[in-house]
């Protein structure tokens, strides 16, 4: 290998609390950003489940519930909390922060992040963000009811309106502003390392498209989570210091008139919200879609199908994502013209999409294709991609938003694409990075088991909804049992329950796999998937400054796989050009 | 002249892939294990996507306070207080001192740019000690951060950009006191940094005094 010095050779700590807990490797921190996503997945999960167990079996004791029975206000904090710790600890943390960190820095041919110091506290500041926020189900009123969005005036008026709204809610929004901090740390971190530590010769045309999508997500993030901290200031003012930015007058809450607020607008929340809600979205699938470009390519054995569209497809759907807020507000009473110029701007992404879709279907066209689990994943990345995305063609319009707002159709929607296609990404990610990330291989027979369990159950879960959806039935309802036109719809939420219970199962299939194959799996080669990028020239796990002192240079694009006339189906970005023409 | 914000941004726009303008030390040997070494450009595209994100902090607070103000007849105007004019004063008098320190520095003169400097962040400590005057006198006079929408804003806006100023006092008193030789960024470069961050802090108050005044 061909390499120059880099400029200070810097020293592994030692002590287990510097190596493994105030670590200052973009890998370590990258790998414990990965175990915090893992553990509120499966919270997330749970406080799922006893949603689904409830609306099917409302009248049955449940374990964790106080009283036994769940009460309306119990299931709404269930709502609550299993969005929030889903978008923010698992969908926002996994893509971006775990995988990017292990593999930016390395794949770029980095020793580390720009800033490891700053890297480390955007961890801590993520984990003690999931704390305060964790925290709301153990204060006095138990978690918020307001929903992941907490809209104003439900989130703003205290505990006259529901008991989460109490400390509950004021928890929610100082965990959501700690959280806001540690992004904005963590994506200037991120551009500042891709734009600046480059490694010789790894030019912005031969980026992993991974890289791109972990830059461009950053861009995201930087660019949205300061409007968030400025709308979570905002109403924690209107909660705790007697402002009315989001609170009107003339409101009677439980035959209490609320006479020391007066003149807010609970919309200028939705507008501060969804300005950043919206990007959020691409903040959570955007990884997912350089993981995807990435493996498709790898285990097709063939370069990816228009790099440079694939590349600005993903800078068009950022930029777009800035201009559709509106679209979750078509219910609001806004004017038809903004309602129509947010409608067409949001089915343009569909442009782009459908460049980043064909092009997939493109790479592996006639490739050799190699169906590894984490290939699985990105192909099932794709399909739901795909479907999620189809549906969001109807919400655009907002003749049919105004029926299909607020049923379980949205609930589909969502889910399928940015709920279960980013996690796919993120299991097709842990597969394809574990050998690197813990130097032993996960499972492939496991793995299979998991994929196929949960790739039929997650269409058995969010495909009925549409037609739940279409049926008119609401979401965040509690109880179904009241109302008669919902009772036809009754056994398809019981195939949804069910469907949720199997599918959950097939996840203690993954735990299993992890814990046993970090301890006892079988041992990582440095490079087990032939592929090119430079994570895949270094030992795995890596040595602690990723290239034991030598920076490699690279002298190619990232996908050159089934070159003509080389000897191999795939050559490595730091491999000479001499050496590739000897070897053949 | 060597040394200025144009010279920093040219730096910056010169940057190449490629880590080969590395700087001297980053040699860290302490038990957490000292940091790798980064070129000097990549402080500047950090301080440049900082304050990217504070713009967009901030943009985010004036279009709920065009909005709020917009939404009805709730908005009661008040005078704001006279020695506002006094701390612009001093804010911008204190972004000439930070010039003539970097001014000092690059030519050599350790004692010019430490007294240029000392006076920099003492403009600093004495513009937020006149913001706390004017809060003092607004609630002398029963205007209160809850009391109208539009003293809510006037508070909020000095209170965000006070802490971000904050935060540039923080950095004018680490450049002083830093011990350079165990760091892997220098002086002036930090020094650099520094006067960008507070120059946009300088520029940041005109834009928030200008909205506050005329859309009082």
């Amino acid at each position: 290998m061909v390499t120059h010095e880099s400029g200070g050779h810097h020293h592994a700590p030692t002590g287990f609390i510097w190596k493994y807990v105030f670590s200052l490797d973009h890998k370590v921190i990258g790998i414990q950003y990965w175990f915090l996503a893992l553990f509120s997945v499966f919270l997330g999960m749970a406080l799922s489940l006893l949603m689904r167990f409830h609306l099917v079996w409302p009248s049955h004791h449940l374990p964790f519930v106080a009283g036994g029975i769940m009460t309306p206000d119990q299931y709404l904090a269930l709502v609550t909390m299993h969005g929030s710790i889903m978008v923010f600890m698992v969908l926002t943390t996994a893509p971006q922060s775990g995988f990017g960190n292990f593999a930016l820095p390395i794949q770029i041919g980095a020793e580390d992040m720009a800033f490891p110091v700053l890297n480390m506290m955007s961890f801590w500041i993520t984990f003690v963000s999931l704390v305060v926020l964790g925290s709301a189900f153990f204060v006095t009123g138990g978690a918020p009811i307001s929903g992941w969005t907490a809209y104003p005036t439900l989130s703003a008026l205290g505990e006259i309106t529901g008991p989460g709204e109490g400390l509950g809610q004021t928890m929610w929004v100082i965990g959501l502003a700690i959280f806001c901090i540690a992004s904005l740390l963590g994506a200037l971190n991120f551009i500042s390392t891709t734009v600046d530590l480059r490694a010789k010769g790894m030019t912005f045309g031969r980026l992993p498209l991974t890289v791109w999508a972990w830059l461009i997500t950053a861009v995201l993030g930087l660019l949205a989570f300061g409007v968030l901290l400025a709308a979570c200031i905002l109403l924690l003012m209107d909660r705790t210091l007697g402002t009315s930015f989001f609170i009107p007058g003339g409101l009677v809450v439980s035959d209490t008139p609320i006479v020391s607020h007066k003149g807010g607008s609970p919309l200028l929340w939705q507008h501060l919200f969804w300005f950043f809600g919206h990007p959020e979205v691409y903040i959570a699938i955007l990884p997912g879609m350089g993981v995807a470009s990435h493996l498709l390519s790898t285990f097709s054995r063939k370069p990816v199908f228009g790099y440079k569209a694939m590349v600005g497809a993903m800078g068009g759907i950022a930029f777009l994502g800035f201009c559709v807020w509106g679209h979750h507000m078509f219910v609001s009473g806004m004017s038809p013209y903004s309602a129509f110029a947010f409608s067409l701007l949001t089915m343009t992404i569909g442009v782009p999409s459908a460049i980043k879709t064909f092009n997939w279907l493109g790479t592996i066209w006639h490739g050799k294709i190699q169906f590894t689990t984490s290939m699985l994943f990105a192909l099932g990345f794709v399909s739901l991609f795909v479907t999620g995305g189809l549906s969001g063609l109807f919400l655009a319009q907002p003749s049919l938003d105004l029926y299909l707002h607020d049923t379980y159709f949205v609930v589909a929607h969502f889910h399928l694409i940015m709920g279960v296609a980013a996690i796919f990404g993120i299991f097709a990610a842990t597969f394809f990075w574990f050998p690197k990330m813990f130097g032993r291989m996960l499972n492939e027979t496991l793995g299979k088991l998991h994929f196929w369990g949960t790739f039929i159950g997650v269409y058995s879960i969010f495909l009925p909804m549409h037609f739940l959806g279409i049926a008119g039935h609401p979401r965040r309802y509690a109880d179904l049992t009241g109302l008669d036109y919902l009772g036809p719809l009754l056994p398809v939420q019981h195939f949804i329950s069910i469907a949720a219970f199997i599918t959950a199962g097939f996840q203690l299939i993954f735990l299993y796999n992890v814990f046993y194959s970090m301890f006892a799996g079988e041992k990582a080669p440095a490079n087990p998937w032939n592929a090119t990028t430079l994570e895949w020239s270094v030992p795995s796990p890596p040595p602690f400054d990723n290239f034991a002192g030598e920076i490699p240079v690279v002298y190619r694009g990232a996908y050159e796989f089934s070159v003509p006339g080389a000897d191999e189906d795939f050559i490595p970005q730091h491999l000479t050009p001499e050496k590739v023409a000897g070897a053949h | 002249m060597p040394g200025t914000l144009t010279d920093e941004l040219e730096i910056l726009h010169s940057g190449h892939g490629g880590g080969t303008d590395v700087p001297a030390g980053g040699d860290g040997d302490n038990s957490r294990g000292g940091l790798p070494a980064v070129p000097r450009r990549v402080y500047f595209t950090a301080v440049q996507l900082a304050l990217a994100g504070i713009i967009m902090f901030f943009m985010a607070l004036t279009s709920s306070f065009l909005v709020r103000k917009g939404l009805g007849n709730d908005w009661v105007s008040f005078d704001l207080p006279r020695i506002l004019w006094a701390n612009t004063l001093v804010l911008l008098a204190s972004s000439v001192s930070i010039e003539m320190a970097r001014g000092a520095l690059s030519h050599g003169d350790r004692a010019g740019f430490r007294r240029y400097w000392a006076l920099t962040t003492g403009l600093g400590f004495l513009f937020l000690a006149g913001q706390l005057v004017a809060w003092h006198q607004l609630a002398v006079q029963g205007v209160f951060l809850a009391t109208n929408p539009s003293s809510s804003f006037f508070y909020l806006l000095t209170a965000a950009h006070g802490a971000h100023l904050l935060g540039g006092i923080i950095s004018l008193l680490y450049v002083s006191f830093r011990p350079w030789e165990r760091s892997r960024i220098d002086q002036p470069t930090a020094a650099a940094l520094t006067s960008i961050y507070w120059h946009f802090m300088d520029g940041l108050w005109l834009f928030l005094f200008a909205l506050l005044y005329l859309g009082r």
